[in-house]
């Protein structure tokens, strides 16, 4: 296998760029086609790969489905790519459905991105210091004639906490770009790796499969900018190395968070404190609310100073340490294939066969591995400490927020289930009536009119229900977009090839 | 107890026919994928011990396949409409019922049908037109409608008296549980409250439920013991089907954009969906043992080993069945599960690949299996696009249990047996307050 070319995948898939503690996302409309390609193929797009000294700024660009149409990139290449990245987050009401995006998060209402009105494609820029400087440098050439800049989504640093005041980021998934790991068949611990093919698109990925996108015939491609396909070197592989991103902007009511937890504490700040952290499973250090523990975890090293990732669920059947509706409980269950870590054949087939019976609690979650996404957002608005956010707002305070954006290679299968499924679903779990606390809707579900609730499980004792849990976040805004390779850059900046792939 | 049987009225449908029925059905709904359960056709609210029911139009895109694969010519099979559910007791006391409430709609509906004359006698036509299936699945046999709807009704109950007890909550479980039953014991002889004790078992269903044991049980033996009779046929049969496996073609092109919109706005508006999916059998008579067996072997583990809220690992399936068409040509499968479509194959994929794999690999153009049990499904877009095409729209849905899951009504049901029992231990009673 030759060696892992990190000078074709645009940086963010590999760093997040904690130190580039400045960035702006600015979401664009392709006024002239021709324009925008010359400045596409001048622009300084960083890459995966490893510099020394770091790099003090970042430049990453990603199309949504009518961005790359308005590039000219032909209609059978597009084709290529999911339904759900075709369609967009603002499709269909039944994604918006699955979503959660309903009532006043309905797209409808959205200050960007709405039905209809996807951008064409988002321009990312990073710096450690002079932002502006580096937007001038970004911004220059072909640039001013080839967009028209729809919305800038600026953004601030609040020191690695998202604006509830909780340290964030804290777990993520570890992809095996040297695919050194071979793809388990099934797994009965959970793993915190992820085959490559979860991130970026041509690999296989935890079903060890390739995910599918757009493969041209060579003619396609007469000078050669694309790798061939890995798994049918006949063709080009448009996706390679390409990966989708996920924005989302997530408006936070952050006095309402903390003044609805400091009603529902009477006032006292401890009790306040330790609602959140049972809402959010972490502290607002981020410590979690299980000890680490258990045997090591592949794919998880803690650094020390820093908050744990070294922990499942599994000390925790009843959900006393950590509520089982917790964010980061449902947003990663920290589970394996097989339920109850079942070692041998005999006790294997007969977990799969749901004998014996497990307990009425276990075994309601599908398998953690196949549902991860490499999160890369970034927060914006002034922060606002939790004792201040106790204080009534000034009136027309601007809002804040988090501009949520991931990265996966499988948009249903990734965000949309773990937002749907996981985070959104009221019967996570086994909990009913419930939704995430932070991210819920609390939009009545069928016959189920209140979903507002929040339990927290305690040992020998009645659950305590927090009930009226407000919504603390809307979405205001949001896109699918493809986030290509530097070579499928340098391809759709030679014209994308209208003359397709037939 | 109270078992749950289900009906399937199947009636060929005129292609010219099929939209004015699709028309018709539409009819039912307040909106595509939300039915008004008190409609004029057939107001499901009335039914009161029906739990689910569909109307589908059987009309597979699919066909050609065989053809296209195996070179196969088969004249087109008929469209079919089906309307099928699934209630509590036996199909002698629920045709009456449905007849009482639902005759002019009926008529209305069939009478688009093949076959129905306007002076038919309906209760005859229907009984002519049902079609059993080859296999069939009860998330928990014996749990009745009247049973789903007292027992949500007294989870809400104990909620709502939780919380406005003060200081309740914070006592032990003993005390909440002692405290609990004789809130209840009061709001049931209020009359504010009602749990109906269990029906006796029907004597018939008692024997053929012991008859399904003792044939499991004989299958099991008889089968370990002849092992060394039939253990060179079985060689045999392993070899042909791993060379079918090897030759037999795969088709799961990705479905058409438009037919995935389509089939998705029917889905999600509550946390239950139903799915309806057809295909043709691989052909051949190995083919067609092998789904007889199989059939016969679920439907059989579904009668014993699998009638309390468990498919194998797979917790979220309040009803399914396989149902032969066409003289065991094709199949239709009919199931309710919880959540979104994504998690219903997911767990699919991940938890019951295998069960998936050993029936409909035998269908025409299933992604590629080895040893009937593995790969298979495990071919997750290819899987996942095969089902979608072979997906249905169901026209018109009904579930009496709206906003709850097989969960729900699995913890709702101990809560209930929690109430019902005194003197729980230290341990049953903390254990029974954590459903609460």
């Amino acid at each position: 296998m030759t060696p892992f070319d990190y000078s074709d995948v645009q940086g963010l898939a590999a760093y997040g760029y904690a130190k580039l503690v400045e960035a702006r996302f600015c979401l664009l409309r392709i006024r002239d086609a021709a324009a925008a390609r010359a400045w596409i193929a001048s622009a300084p797009v960083s890459t995966a790969e490893r510099r020394q000294p770091p790099p003090e700024t970042a430049l990453h660009i990603a199309f949504t489905a009518q961005g790359l149409r308005a590039m000219g990139v032909a209609e059978s290449t597009i084709a290529g790519f999911s339904d759900e990245f075709l369609q967009g987050v603002a499709g269909p009401a039944s994604r918006s459905r699955r979503l959660g995006d309903t009532g006043a998060s309905d797209p409808a209402r959205w200050l960007w991105g709405g039905p209809g009105q996807p951008p064409d494609l988002v321009v990312m820029l990073y710096a450690k210091a002079k932002l502006e400087a580096w937007t001038q440098v970004v911004q220059s050439g072909p640039w001013s004639d080839a967009f028209d800049v729809l919305t800038t989504l600026e953004t601030s640093d609040m020191g690695g906490h998202e604006p509830f005041g909780f340290a964030d980021g804290i777990s993520q998934p570890a992809f095996d770009w040297e695919r050194q790991r071979p793809v388990p068949g099934t797994t009965t611990a959970y793993d915190n790796r992820g085959a490559l093919g979860e991130l970026l698109l041509g690999y296989p990925n935890e079903y060890n499969k390739y995910t599918d996108r757009p493969l041209l015939e060579p003619a396609a491609d007469p000078a050669g900018d694309l790798l061939p396909a890995d798994d049918d070197p006949a063709r080009k592989d448009f996706g390679r190395n390409g990966t989708y991103l996920v924005l989302r902007q997530l408006e936070q009511d952050v006095r309402g968070f903390w003044q609805y937890l400091d009603q529902a504490a009477e006032g006292n700040a401890r009790q306040r404190y330790r609602l959140g952290a049972a809402m959010v499973g972490r502290t607002v250090d981020g410590d979690p609310l299980i000890p680490p523990s258990g045997p090591a975890i592949a794919g998880v090293t803690d650094k020390p100073g820093q908050p744990s990732n070294a922990f499942t669920y599994d000390q925790d059947p009843q959900g006393v340490q950590c509520p089982f509706g917790a964010h980061i409980r449902r947003a990663n269950p920290r589970n394996a294939d097989l339920f109850g870590h079942p070692g041998g054949v005999i006790a294997g087939l007969a977990s799969r066969l749901g004998i014996p019976r497990p307990r009425l609690h276990d075994d309601l979650m599908a398998s953690t591995r196949f549902h991860r996404v490499l999160r890369r957002g970034r927060e914006y608005g002034v922060s606002i400490t939790p004792e201040e956010a106790l204080k009534p707002g000034p009136p027309g305070a601007a809002p804040r927020g988090l501009h949520f954006a991931c990265l996966c290679a499988n948009i249903l299968r990734q965000f949309e289930f773990v937002q749907n499924a996981w985070l959104m679903s009221t019967k996570f779990d086994g909990l009913t009536d419930e939704s995430d606390p932070l991210l819920g809707n609390r939009a009545p579900v069928g016959d189920c009119p209140v979903t507002g609730y929040f339990s927290i499980p305690r040992e020998g004792k009645l659950p305590r229900r927090l009930s009226s849990v407000p919504q603390f976040i809307t979405v205001r805004g949001g896109a699918y977009f493809f986030m290509p390779s530097l070579r499928a850059l340098r391809y759709m900046a030679r014209g994308g090839r209208s003359s397709s792939a037939q | 107890m109270t078992p749950q049987s289900s009906f399937m009225v199947l009636a060929t449908l005129p292609r010219s026919r099929v939209t004015p029925m699709r028309e018709l059905l539409a009819t039912m709904n307040l909106a595509p994928g939300v039915v008004n359960p008190d409609n004029s056709l057939v107001p499901f609210r009335k039914l009161e011990n029906l739990h689910f029911a569909r109307f589908v139009v059987l009309d597979d895109q699919t066909t050609g396949d065989i053809e296209a694969l195996y070179g196969i010519a088969r004249p087109a099979p008929p469209v079919y409409l089906a309307f099928l559910g699934d209630f509590d007791g036996s199909y002698d006391a629920f045709l009456p019922v449905l007849l009482k409430h639902a005759s002019p709609g009926l008529r209305q509906i069939f009478s688009l049908c093949d076959g129905f004359a306007p002076d038919a006698d309906l209760h005859a036509w229907i009984v002519s037109h049902e079609q059993g299936p080859a296999a069939y699945y009860c998330n928990w046999v014996g749990r009745t409608v009247e049973q789903t709807r007292q027992e949500e009704c007294l989870r809400l109950a104990l909620r709502g008296y939780l919380s406005v007890t003060p200081g309740l909550a914070d006592r032990s479980p003993g005390e909440i549980h002692r405290a609990l039953r004789a809130f209840v014991e009061k709001e049931t002889s209020a009359g504010r409250l009602k749990l109906t004790s269990p029906a006796p078992t029907p004597l018939g269903w008692a024997l053929r439920h012991a008859l399904d044991w003792v044939a499991l049980t004989l299958l099991i033996v008889l089968g370990v013991l002849t092992l060394p009779v039939t253990i060179a046929p079985l060689l045999l049969a392993a070899w042909k089907l791993r060379s079918l496996e090897n030759t037999d073609p795969e088709f799961s092109p990705r479905p058409d954009p438009q037919w995935a919109v389509n089939l998705a706005t029917l889905e999600d508006h509550d946390v239950t969906n139903q799915f309806s999916a057809m295909g043709t059998l691989k052909p051949g008579w190995f083919r067609s043992a092998i789904v007889s067996a199989v059939l016969y072997i679920i439907d059989l583990a579904a009668r014993t080993i699998y009638t309390k809220g468990l498919l194998a690992r797979v917790h979220t399936i309040h009803f399914a069945r396989w149902v032969y068409l066409d003289n065991r040509q094709r199949m239709y499968f009919a199931s309710n599960y919880d959540g979104s479509l994504e998690a219903y194959m997911d767990d699919f994929i991940n938890k019951v690949g295998f069960g998936l794999n050993v029936v409909f690999s035998n269908g025409v153009g299933y992604p590629r299996t080895e040893w009937l049990l593995l790969k298979g499904s495990k071919n997750e877009q290819k899987f996942k696009y095969h089902l979608r095409r072979h997906q249905l729209p169901t026209e018109v849905w009904y579930d009496a249990h709206a906003g709850l899951t097989a969960f729900d009504l699995h913890r709702n049901s101990r809560i209930r047996a929690g109430v019902e029992k005194s003197g729980l231990s230290e341990p049953q009673c903390r254990e029974w307050v954590a459903l609460l």
